[in-house]
């Protein structure tokens, strides 16, 4: 028989020099790496992939951006997950405040939801009164409603209009996917039924969906995004000193500038508005 | 219509353009499921090889717990392990969370039963008489195990082509532990879901392009080795 294949030897020298520079490799000091816990709304709308590079650049700072759900980013940053929070869900994040888990909770920006549905529009929302006539036109007519149903900021949202409705929406015309806002629209899109999505998530994907925003402009409807920095008196191991630093540059006039300016080339509007910092 | 062709046609120019972040995405799955196969060899091969050569009771409780582990669905691996790293679990302190590590472990633990329950089979399948024979001419425990092994390596091999195409092709794990974060640990599964999430079709069909030729590439090297062994096997006398 002949002698070939791989020695053992061989072998664990190939193993050495694979597994050594792994994380030397993807450059992880860890006091260098500050985890963001934010909405999907500002990844899918690709604010942040904007704003992160040139953060980092500037601070050399490896920012984690873990972009779920409102809810389960504010339980990251309850239970010590992550450093720095960007969320939209005002009652939920300033009652975590209140509690001592977040703290410098800041509202710096904000844009608005509107509900979007089929071109043909059968609950005719077009022409309703309010947000909450709105829904309640879409529970009347069974036209099919898909819910983001995580429990996110726009989720919390829903759930107040619903409230605001008098309605409790059950029935097989009303969906809940678990899923973020991106997901969450194509889903609707497909099955020709009606959601509540921010708008800059829907600007960014409106060219590969059917959908058309049907109801706008309702003071309900406002979305206000807010960054906020996890108690490092709760949690000793949260990074507080590269969580204000990216809390304060987020707060900063180049961010600032990037933000108003952002979507304003794409889609001829900004996606987000400045909030003045208090 | 329009969508699958203009996808196609997207996906082949970015391939062809040699778009950076592309062969970024794929060159991370590269190294993390390529570590994480050569880790659970390391692993799964000396104790498929014991399940198979050692008699000890508890070893058919053993043996159906590889078997099981071989069919582990990949979202119950990643939440376990992420319950274990998160900075406010257990193994916190670490750091590990969302990071290649991390996902070179949920891919281990993914991929070394396969390799365990494989080279056990593989192993049951040798004469037995052979490992006397080894035995008898004075090898040690370690020469034993390296000598089955070669006289095992077809349906080793196959353990490799099984290990492999579990972990690379495997989304639900390296999503919860490593955080599809864009240039740190998106790999080309996660990074398919999030663009065809977003409607960027064209990207998501080049993704998978790539990983349908990556899986391909690998198991094609592996078989023309496998198949060219097969031909110089002499025939048993």
């Amino acid at each position: 028989m002949r002698r070939h294949t791989l020695p053992s030897g061989a072998l664990a020298v190939l193993m050495f020099i694979l597994t050594f520079p792994l994380n030397s490799w993807t450059g992880e000091p860890v006091n260098k790496i500050i985890i963001l816990a934010t909405t999907t709304s500002t990844r899918d709308s690709g604010l942040l992939d904007i704003l992160i590079p040139v953060y980092h650049k500037e601070t050399g700072y490896i920012v984690k951006t873990i972009a779920v759900g409102t809810g389960k980013a504010l339980a990251m940053g309850k239970r010590g997950d992550a450093d720095v929070l960007m969320t939209h869900a005002p009652t939920s994040e300033m009652q975590l405040v209140k509690e001592g888990w977040l703290t410098h909770r800041t509202q710096f920006m904000h844009n608005d939801f509107v509900i979007i549905g089929p071109a043909a529009d059968t609950a005719e929302v077009r022409h309703a009164s309010d947000a909450a006539g709105a829904l309640k036109q879409i529970a009347e007519a069974r036209a099919g409603f898909v819910s983001r149903g995580d429990n996110s900021g726009t989720h919390k949202n829903e759930r107040t209009l619903w409230k605001t409705a008098r309605l409790a929406p059950q029935g097989s015309w009303y969906i809940e996917t678990g899923q973020g806002m991106g997901a969450t629209l194509r889903i609707a899109s497909e099955k020709n039924a009606y959601t509540l999505t921010d708008r800059a998530t829907f600007l960014n994907l409106q060219k590969t969906l059917a959908s058309r925003i049907l109801f706008e402009g309702d003071p309900l409807l406002l979305n206000k995004y807010s960054v906020m920095l996890v108690n490092p008196a709760r949690h000793s191991w949260v990074n507080a000193e590269g969580a204000k630093s990216f809390h304060s540059w987020v707060l900063s006039d180049e961010a600032r500038n990037i933000i108003a300016d952002y979507g304003k080339d794409r889609f001829g509007q900004p996606l987000f508005f400045l909030d003045p910092i208090r | 219509m329009d969508l699958i062709l203009d996808g196609i046609i997207q996906a082949l120019q970015l391939m062809l353009s040699g778009d950076p972040e592309v062969w970024q995405i794929t060159f991370l799955s590269l190294k993390v499921s390529g570590i994480a196969t050569l880790l659970s060899l390391l692993l799964g091969i000396p104790l498929g090889a014991f399940l198979a050569l050692v008699r000890f009771p508890g070893r058919s409780l053993l043996v159906s717990l590889v078997n099981t582990g071989m069919g582990l669905p990949p979202v119950v691996v990643g939440l376990f392990i992420s319950i274990m790293l998160w900075r406010s679990g257990p193994m916190g302190f670490l750091n590990l969370m969302y990071t290649l590590t991390a996902m070179v472990i949920a891919q281990v633990v993914i991929a070394f039963p396969i390799v365990a329950g494989l080279t056990m089979a593989s192993f049951q399948t040798l004469n037995p008489k052979l490992r006397l024979q080894l035995l008898g001419i004075g090898a040690s425990r370690p020469q034993l195990l390296w000598l089955l092994c070669k006289e095992a390596r077809l349906p080793l091999l196959a353990a490799v082509m099984a290990g492999f195409g579990g972990v690379i092709s495997e989304v639900g794990s390296v999503m919860m532990v490593g955080g599809n974060i864009k240039g740190q640990t998106r790999v080309l599964t996660t990074a398919t879901v999030l663009e065809t999430q977003m409607g960027n079709f064209g990207t998501a069909i080049a993704l998978g392009l790539i990983l349908l030729t990556l899986s391909f590439a690998v198991n094609f090297l592996l078989t023309q080795i496998q198949q060219r062994e097969q031909i110089r096997w002499p025939k048993p006398s």
